[in-house]
């Protein structure tokens, strides 16, 4: 198990240096073709996006669009890009959900983040939360089936959006 | 560390039609003295959007809110009326609801332990022998704002005892408000669990403006019509000397409410299928918009289903019916500051997945983590940044599509105008 763990560990500490370097294609290679991304609202932290609003709730095309966006100049909010600093602790591999929702050997992990975030001209924020993952093998390599960010404030208040990948 | 301004020995609204002027000053965005009478004039003589039924379905189902600076409890009493409360303790003014919703016999203050009924009744005192006979506990219920209505399940108040009759204020904003619940076959629109609540840095004002300012739709969204595109959305050319892929009027609804009205080219859950909602949803659209033309007629669905609509009613409530139903309010905390907070409204007894289309509609574009709404407060602090010169550039100027008679488009700005002007009338009584 710990084995799994550190395999684990490694691999969320690659994906948030890709994301805190923007490099968003790479990040992208990490996903399943089937993944999904979602940050639910700060009152509804344990919802399902059909019945529940979220911030974000998206398929692998949004993700995809997503990305497109971000790395447009036109992308208002993160043109120019924010910076941002991703710290990953307390990561735990846990029992899965019995839905049907995943396939049989996903690997279900969550972990505790502070994402500080600094735009010049703006205000600094620390966006503070837990991960969600599901995680699963694609010839070998663990990629990312489900990532849930899910933010610890009450409200989203002076941290205003969500408009980089966090 | 009021400016200049106030009391307003200045205009701050030029409204001039024969000069074909049309100016807001920039003070009206920083100036500390501006906001405080603002408070005054406008957020405790208006109509305040304070809720929606469908949040307190039960007796005793309450949620709690801020309004106008003001905390107050919505909640549904023991005879199943909707009632609006200030959140306070009659003894010290502790709140007596501190959690964001639920359902509750009744309040109790933690402070010193009185307690009220679900009815707002003081029903425990501890102690209450060592009052003097002066005591009257009848007189010392939770208090109410002087007016409490509602339109359509649509929750209001007013802390003026004098405001005119809520379906009068609401003006031609009743029409728009009906488009909306015509939507649903049950006539009843419920609200959606899942709050955005988030801050932007800037004057509440210019929230109001870019609500229902179609002008920026290409410039500032250019990242999201991409997305539409690439997903196979068909986003026509602007016809020549016009600036949106289709066409949009704005008009003026009175007391200060206007709304854009276009003809829609990006979808609606009710019921407009595009195909960003995917093959699988166009069979549940159709059944939607089946439904629509057998209840309301070939043209009136048309008219719900194939324009959306984006309405402002003075001063902070906005209704954006469009790829979602979105309800948005915000109250400014100080002149550069504001606090947005946002829902999804939908058909009650909706399908399961007709309110998945709804959500998944909504996010694409709005919200704190959407493909626009981000840009947009981008805009808005940047704007707010901007506002610093104010000395040096006082004015802005909105004068767009003044010179024309008749119809006035969606990218014109004579509903922006007619916000101010309804401003200004107020701030200047």
């Amino acid at each position: 198990m710990s084995a799994i763990r550190e395999e684990v560990e490694d691999f969320l500490y690659r994906e948030s240096a890709l994301l805190d370097e923007w490099r968003l294609d790479e990040w992208l290679a990490l996903l399943t073709e089937d993944a999904r991304y979602r940050v639910p609202s700060n009152d509804a932290p344990s919802g399902d996006p059909a019945d529940t609003l979220f911030l974000i709730a998206d398929d692998i095309q949004r993700i995809r669009g997503r990305v497109a966006r971000l790395k447009d100049p036109h992308a208002h909010a993160e043109f120019p890009h924010s910076r941002t600093r991703r710290l990953i602790t307390n990561v735990r591999i846990v029992p899965g959900t019995n839905s049907g929702e995943f396939v049989p050997g996903t690997i279900f992990v969550e972990a505790n983040f502070v994402v500080y975030r600094f735009r010049r001209g703006g205000q600094e924020g620390a966006y503070v939360g837990r991960y969600r993952y599901a995680l699963r093998r694609v010839e070998g390599e663990l990629r990312i089936a489900l990532r849930e960010a899910i933010l610890d404030s009450e409200e989203l208040g002076r941290l205003g959006s969500v408009s980089f990948i966090l | 560390m009021s400016l200049i301004i106030a009391p307003m020995n200045e205009r701050l609204v030029v409204n001039d039609p024969d000069r074909l002027d049309f100016r807001v000053h920039r003070a009206a965005m920083v100036d500390p003295g501006v906001l405080e009478r603002e408070m005054r004039r406008i957020f405790d003589v208006c109509w305040i959007y304070a809720g929606h039924e469908s949040e307190v379905r039960a007796p005793g189902d309450f949620v709690t809110r801020s309004l106008c600076g003001r905390p107050v409890i919505l909640s549904r009493d023991s005879d199943n009326r909707v009632r609006v409360f200030l959140n306070v303790c009659r003894h010290r003014g502790a709140r007596v609801c501190r959690e964001r919703s639920g359902n509750a016999k009744g309040f109790t203050c933690f402070y010193h332990g009185w307690s009220y009924d679900r009815d707002g009744n003081l029903d425990g005192v501890p102690g209450e022998s060592s009052y003097p006979s002066s005591f009257d506990r009848r007189e010392l219920g939770l208090a109410q704002p002087p007016r409490v209505d509602s339109y359509r399940g649509f929750v209001f108040v007013s802390f003026d005892p004098h405001a005119m009759a809520l379906a009068d204020y609401l003006a031609g904003a009743k029409e728009y408000i009906d488009l909306i619940v015509d939507q649903s076959p049950t006539g009843e629109m419920e609200l959606i669990r899942g709050t955005q609540e988030y801050t932007i840095r800037a004057n509440w004002k210019l929230l109001v403006e870019n609500s229902f300012d179609d002008y920026h739709l290409m410039s500032t969204h250019k990242t999201w019509l991409d997305y539409m595109k690439k997903s196979g959305v068909a986003i026509p050319k602007p016809a020549k000397g016009h600036v949106m892929p289709a066409h949009g009027v704005g008009r003026a609804l009175g007391n200060g409410h206007a709304v854009i009205d276009n003809e829609n080219f990006r979808g609606r859950p009710v019921a407009k299928w595009i195909p960003i909602y995917g093959e699988d949803a166009r069979p549940e659209i159709e059944r939607i918009r089946a439904e629509l033309v057998q209840r309301l007629g070939e043209a009136r669905a048309r008219r719900v289903a194939d324009t959306n609509r984006n309405l402002v009613v003075f001063p902070n409530l906005v209704l954006n019916d469009g790829s979602s139903v979105t309800i948005r309010t915000f109250h400014p905390t100080a002149p550069d500051r504001m606090e947005v907070t946002a829902w999804a409204l939908g058909p009650k007894g909706e399908s399961a997945k007709a309110r998945a289309i709804r959500l998944d509609s909504f996010l694409t574009f709005y919200g704190p983590g959407g493909f626009a709404t981000p840009d947009d407060v981008e805009a808005l602090e940047s704007v707010q940044q901007g506002m610093a010169t104010w000395r040096e550039i006082p004015w802005s100027v909105m004068t767009r599509g003044m010179a024309k008679e008749g119809e006035q488009l969606n990218t014109d700005e004579r509903h922006l105008r007619e916000f101010w002007v309804h401003w200004d009338r107020y701030m200047r009584e």
